[in-house]
């Protein structure tokens, strides 16, 4: 029959040769095996001082995001937690009211915008809900904490940090 | 004897005890860290510029761990078990030479704390009352793991212990003395009994790793089947003795191959050194390499726990009586053959 791969390998029951089973050998081998090993730069990658590059598309924590004049975008649709597989976001809007249109881009804004992490399987379908353009993937990975209670992330985390004036 | 000389001894006593629990300590460091280097990691790095006070982090943890003794373990010897195992690891230190005889003024300063004329028994007789320590351990436990582990260390060690004493008869019959020191002597310069000895050392050093209990005959604490083996139960300083007692086992076990093998204190060209560069530096540097080949064969345990994997009983057992015995008593003959005619 014709081999499906070159990774067939003949096996027998043929008894050991007297060399092989005195065993030292193979034990030589072996040792000559672990050492190679022994000079071989360690993989390792020191998380947290060191990190693996990420590639361009990574998904990491989610930022919202501010329009050029430092306003937030985000209007409250809440096609974000529709759209979230994980059931992961909430939010509670409120209206903008006088006074307050340097702050939000809409007249609707979110009072509250939470995101459980643990919840959240960073599948990235919230970004690409978004109409407004306001959600991205784009941070590091979510850092790991005590409590429960604490990966609810609020806006005090989410929120991009206001432009300098 | 006079009072300086008891003084010395007792000197050379407490250096020689506080170097082996220093090696033994660095010991567990230096197989963390070999261990990482053989698979490629990097292994403890933390405490310390790379780790090297990760011993005293594990020794502060291990004193400050909950000291537990099972309800239906008989209290007693739960405690002499692991008492004896360090005690016995400590003690055979005693006999081995670590130098030539330092000389100072008039003072002549002997590197070797009894230099006793039956040293190799003496090492044997302290290498079998090891496993009491193990065995005692484990049976006091009350524990079926540690009683099974503790039955395997019993029998192994005297399995192999048959083989590792005639692998040394062929080497007495070399040397013709029991006593350590006149053995190293002996070996003077590159004279070196592996080269009249090259299957007796390797016995020996197989015989060495199961008495020592280390891979691949770690079979009375192999986690795979006996949880932890006889140490089972052992929690905080306790299960810290044992650990540390295998450690010093190593050690000591490394000082007599290298003793009655690999040349002890010796090296070539050692009487040019003495010539050239003082009696007293040639010791020295004798004392330095003797450290050396010690470490190397350190090394060398940790390379092989890291290579092979350990056996099946049956397969130690066969090992033991079928391959390493006949082989041992083949050597012990064709030793005395040669002698014979090379004496005639």
């Amino acid at each position: 029959m014709e081999p499906l791969s070159n990774k067939r390998k003949e096996v027998n029951n043929k008894p050991l040769t007297l060399l092989e089973r005195a065993y030292l050998p193979a034990i030589a081998q072996g040792l000559a095996i672990t050492m190679k090993h022994f000079w071989k730069k360690p993989v390792t990658i020191a998380y947290p001082e060191e990190k693996r590059e990420f590639s361009e598309n990574f998904r990491g924590m989610h930022s919202l995001k501010r329009d050029e004049n430092g306003k937030e975008r985000c209007t409250a649709c809440g096609l974000c937690a529709l759209s979230c597989p994980a059931e992961a976001i909430t939010m509670i809007a409120a209206e903008r009211q006088p006074g307050e249109e340097n702050l939000y881009r809409e007249e609707k804004y979110a009072a509250v915008y939470e995101i459980n992490m643990l919840r959240c399987i960073f599948c990235g379908l919230c970004e690409e809900a978004c109409p407004k353009e306001a959600i991205y993937l784009d941070g590091d990975i979510v850092p790991s904490d005590y409590l429960r209670k604490d990966f609810i992330y609020g806006k005090d985390k989410l929120v991009e940090a206001p432009l300098n004036q | 004897m006079e009072l300086a000389d008891i003084i010395v001894k007792f000197i050379l006593v407490v250096i020689i005890f506080a170097i082996s629990l220093v090696i033994a300590m660095y010991s567990t460091y230096a197989e963390r860290k070999l261990a990482a280097f053989f698979q490629d990691r990097v292994g403890p790095n933390r405490a310390g510029p790379w780790g090297i006070l990760q011993p005293l982090a594990d020794g502060g943890k291990m004193f400050l761990k909950e000291e537990i003794i099972p309800t239906n373990a008989s209290g007693f010897l739960f405690i002499v078990g692991p008492s004896l195992a360090i005690m016995t690891a400590c003690i055979g230190s005693a006999v081995i030479p670590w130098g030539q005889k330092l000389v100072i003024g008039t003072h002549i300063i002997d590197l070797q704390v009894a230099d006793i004329n039956v040293g190799i028994l003496y090492i044997f007789g302290v290498v079998s009352l090891g496993v009491y320590g193990v065995m005692i351990g484990g049976w006091a436990s009350n524990n079926k793991y540690s009683l099974l582990g503790a039955i395997r260390a019993a029998s192994q060690n005297i399995s192999y212990e048959i083989s590792m004493g005639l692998s040394i008869i062929a080497l007495l019959l070399v040397t013709g003395t029991l006593s350590l020191r006149e053995i190293a002597e002996q070996q003077h310069g590159w004279h070196w009994n592996i080269i009249y000895q090259p299957v007796g050392f390797i016995l020996f050093l197989i015989c060495a790793f199961a008495e020592t209990n280390r891979s691949p005959f770690d079979l009375p604490e192999c986690e795979t089947e006996l949880v932890g083996g006889y140490h089972t139960e052992y929690s905080s300083m306790k299960l810290g003795f044992y650990l540390f007692a295998e450690y010093i086992n190593m050690f000591i076990s490394s000082a007599v191959m290298v003793t009655l093998y690999w040349g002890a204190y010796n090296y070539p060209f050692m009487d040019w050194m003495a010539a050239h560069a003082g009696p007293n530096v040639a010791v020295i540097l004798g004392v330095v390499l003797m450290f050396a080949k010690i470490f190397l064969f350190i090394f060398f345990f940790m390379w092989v726990r890291w290579t092979i994997p350990r056996f099946r009983y049956d397969q130690l057992m066969d090992l033991g009586w079928k391959t390493l015995i006949p082989l041992a008593i083949a050597n012990i003959v064709v030793t005395g053959i040669v002698i014979t005619l090379i004496n005639r």
